[in-house]
């Protein structure tokens, strides 16, 4: 054990491991949805509550189903990220690995429908 | 030299309960609060967009569903976490760059997000 040095025995050891990569990547993924927001709220806003016809044309046009399907993506991926922070801090062991990874699996299933339910309105 | 001192006492910080509630605090717990909650509005604008390639009947149901005083909640309620979480994340951005961290200057941020966050809520529902 005394052989070590201080580095040696911090290297890997950071409280988040990868946790630069994790944050850059929140804040590439919080610029993107501080664009897209303000279309996609007015998009969908004005929207809901519409007959069906009139949703199947609004999202059948190219600029609400490509913010739409953006939004969706960028969205659903930052918030597996922003879930995690809080799995990283309130849970240890099996249970953090298993919140995770169902973070993942919810985050991801919910885009994918999502995205599919964009393409049968769409194409 | 180079082995970690084991045994060390260190200053613990006091714990949630005993903090004064102040601005900083509560915007960062809204912050984490409001971007989970908003799962419940994506799911269901997902819903209601599975709905509507589904076909009448299954549409009908989540519309009746969106217009209901529940639904109308659902959706209200993630407008002003989408709102509050949007400022309080430029917030973030501003803090990232070492900006704003003087507790005068974070306590007018945060306030800056609370009262902005409802004033958008209040602009959105009119101009939509």
């Amino acid at each position: 054990m005394r052989y070590l040095t201080d580095y040696k025995r911090a290297v890997g050891r950071g409280a988040g491991r990868t946790g630069t990569h994790h944050h850059w990547a929140l804040t590439v993924s919080a610029v993107g949805l501080a664009l897209l927001i303000p279309s996609f709220l007015w998009i969908v806003g004005s929207t809901l509550g519409k007959p069906q016809a009139e949703v199947m044309a609004t999202f059948a046009r190219p600029f609400p189903a490509i913010v739409t399907a953006l939004t969706l993506a960028v969205g659903m991926h930052h918030f597996r990220l922003g879930a995690a922070v809080w799995i990283d801090d309130y849970l240890r062991g099996t249970a953090r690995k298993a919140a995770l990874i169902a973070a993942a699996v919810f985050s991801y299933g919910a885009l994918a429908t999502g995205l599919f339910a964009l393409a049968r309105i769409a194409l | 030299m180079a082995d970690a001192k084991r045994g060390v006492v260190r200053p613990l910080s006091p714990h949630l309960q005993i903090y004064r509630w102040h601005i900083p605090m509560l915007t960062s717990i809204l912050t984490r609060i409001t971007g989970n909650g908003l799962v419940a509005g994506a799911l269901l604008v997902i819903a209601w967009l599975l709905a509507a390639a589904a076909g009448p009947e299954t549409f009908a149901a989540v519309d009746g569903f969106v217009r209901s005083w529940f639904g109308i909640l659902v959706l209200v309620g993630s407008l002003w976490a989408v709102w509050y979480h949007y400022l309080a994340g430029l917030r973030h951005l501003y803090y990232d760059a070492g900006k704003g961290l003087d507790l005068p200057t974070a306590e007018r941020l945060g306030i800056a997000c609370l009262v902005g966050s409802v004033v958008l809520t209040v602009l959105t529902l009119l101009i939509i």
